[in-house]
């Protein structure tokens, strides 16, 4: 099968914090993987350096085939939703979707097209007139898919995609993922905090602490080594049940500041 | 359309749809119109400087151009804290095409701000040199261009928004209050005129008070030179610090 994401050897030190440890993993075509991992383990960090957003320190990524070097080639392989929200809230939904191919060099007229496909797949059709900041979190989410996946990316990659929505908007994302994996031959990696999220959608589950990949293997193997009942309670013995220590970010204390002060 | 255009457009669309940027931020270049126009007039008059207005007017559409320009870099800022940026850095586009996008978008907004108090000195009594318009909205656009990239330069090191008002009082005050724009160079006092003749604005405020006034302190030469060389410069230099940037 043919490897769509691979890391050697992959290591990121923040001065004397090594954040991700040496690590090695594949994800061969049309699989989704999961990245399960306490805060602080090392997943965003590891997603940010597969998506060149940030430098290794060491060690070799590849996605579609490419090195981290050939860097346009493979920002036209991948689509990403981040972990918090990414779109221009004055803008209209279709004004965030026609940035986003005239970024990616999609021509006009191709675009128009892939933009009614999009926005039909997410049910979002209807509101494509509208700007972005009179949305809900789940359609905002949705949005955020209908983009990522707009210049037909090999792989794509969801940093806890489903943080704050409804069941319903739940499973409908993991409903469009799913038949685009069986229909296009998507490979997608995800991280999740939802473990039985991990459980139903997962083919692959890499379980990470500390920096470094811990266990992996489909749900059940990882069940069966740990001799547990959940993947929950697999996780909880992988990775102890302590609670780390986590900081607010800046952009954190900046958010809850300009949701006092409104913002404009 | 292409990365360079679409970035420029979204910035000439947000500014357009946000009415209460560009009524507020006439506010502070009529406010300085008005009082040193009406307090100062008279006595720069009285002492046989000649109109003062003349001198004014073009220092204050200035004004208007650095401080609208300089906004770039608040909206860099704001971009990165409400996640918009990493959209814009994850995609295969090099990083100085966005920067330069983003100049080209700070400089047409700038210039249109520029104008808007171009035509309100018009009402308080400028008279421009009609020919020399054209020429003053293309140096003004130069302007733009140069605070854009300067505000994208400062933004690009800066992690909150609260460090840029320190940034307007430390650094874009002085420059502007040292470029010549309120009073005029020939009877300031020599460490004064050191401090402007060192500062790349004074040359771009020559040009447009030259273009609008027919006078020049320098030459439209210099102007023109000093001008592009430092816009060119400060373009790399913000380039340079935007490729450094994390989202």
């Amino acid at each position: 099968m043919e490897k769509m994401i691979e890391a050697q050897n992959l290591t990121k030190k923040f001065d004397s914090l090594t954040a991700v440890d040496s690590i090695n993993f594949e994800v061969p075509k049309g699989t989704i993987a999961a990245f399960l991992g306490p805060n602080g383990a090392g997943k965003t960090t590891t997603i940010r350096m597969l998506t060149t957003l940030l430098q290794p320190t060491s060690g070799e990524t590849k996605v579609n085939g490419f090195s981290h070097k050939e860097v346009d080639k493979i920002r036209h392989s991948f689509g990403i939703v981040f972990q918090d929200p990414s779109l221009d809230d004055d803008l209209t939904a279709e004004e965030n979707l026609v940035f986003h191919a005239a970024l990616y060099g999609i021509s006009k007229k191709d675009a128009h097209g892939k933009i009614d496909e999009v926005l039909n797949m997410v049910d979002l059709n209807d509101r494509r007139k509208d700007f972005v900041k009179t949305f809900s979190g789940g359609m905002k989410r949705r949005l955020e898919i209908a983009r990522s996946l707009m210049h037909t990316p090999a792989v794509l990659f969801l940093d806890e995609p489903t943080i704050g929505l409804d069941p319903q908007t739940r499973n409908k994302m993991w409903e469009y993922v799913k038949e685009l994996r069986t229909t296009k031959g998507l490979t997608v990696l995800f991280t999740t905090h939802y473990m039985e999220e991990a459980e139903k959608a997962a083919d692959i589950v890499f379980i990470i602490d500390h920096g470094k990949i811990v266990a992996r293997g489909t749900v059940d193997e990882i069940k069966k080594s740990t001799d547990t009942k959940t993947l929950e309670e697999a996780f909880l013995k992988l990775t102890g049940s302590d609670i780390r220590p986590s900081e607010a970010s800046a952009a954190d204390a900046f958010k809850s500041q300009a949701r006092a002060w409104g913002r404009r | 359309m292409n990365a360079l255009q679409v970035l420029w457009r979204r910035q000439v669309i947000k500014y357009l749809r946000s009415r209460s940027r560009i009524i507020g931020s006439l506010g502070q270049p009529l406010l300085f119109l008005l009082v040193f126009g009406l307090g100062f007039g008279k006595i720069f008059e009285a002492a046989g400087q000649g109109s003062y207005i003349k001198l004014l007017a073009p220092g204050i559409m200035i004004m208007s151009v650095v401080f609208t320009a300089i906004f770039t870099g608040i909206e860099i800022i704001w971009d990165r804290q409400f996640g918009f940026l990493k959209e814009t850095l994850v995609a295969p586009v090099s990083r100085f095409s966005i920067m330069f996008g983003k100049t080209l978008g700070g400089a047409t907004v700038s210039v249109i701000q520029g104008v808007i108090v171009f035509i309100i000195t018009l009402l308080v009594g400028f008279h421009p040199i009609w020919a020399g318009v054209v020429p003053a909205i293309i140096g003004l656009f130069i302007i733009g261009a140069l605070f854009s990239a300067f505000g994208i330069a400062l933004a690009s090191k800066l992690k909150d928004m609260q460090s840029f008002p320190i940034v307007m009082n430390f650094v874009v005050m002085p420059l502007f209050f040292l470029s010549g724009s309120l009073f005029p160079l020939n009877t300031a006092p020599t460490v004064l005129k050191i401090l402007t003749e060192i500062n790349p604005l004074t040359y771009g405020v020559d040009l447009i008070r030259g273009l609008l006034g027919g006078v020049y302190q320098f030459s439209l030469g210099l102007d023109s030179i000093v001008l592009l060389v430092a816009t060119a410069l400060v373009i790399l230099w913000g380039a340079y610090s935007f490729k450094k940037i994390e989202a």
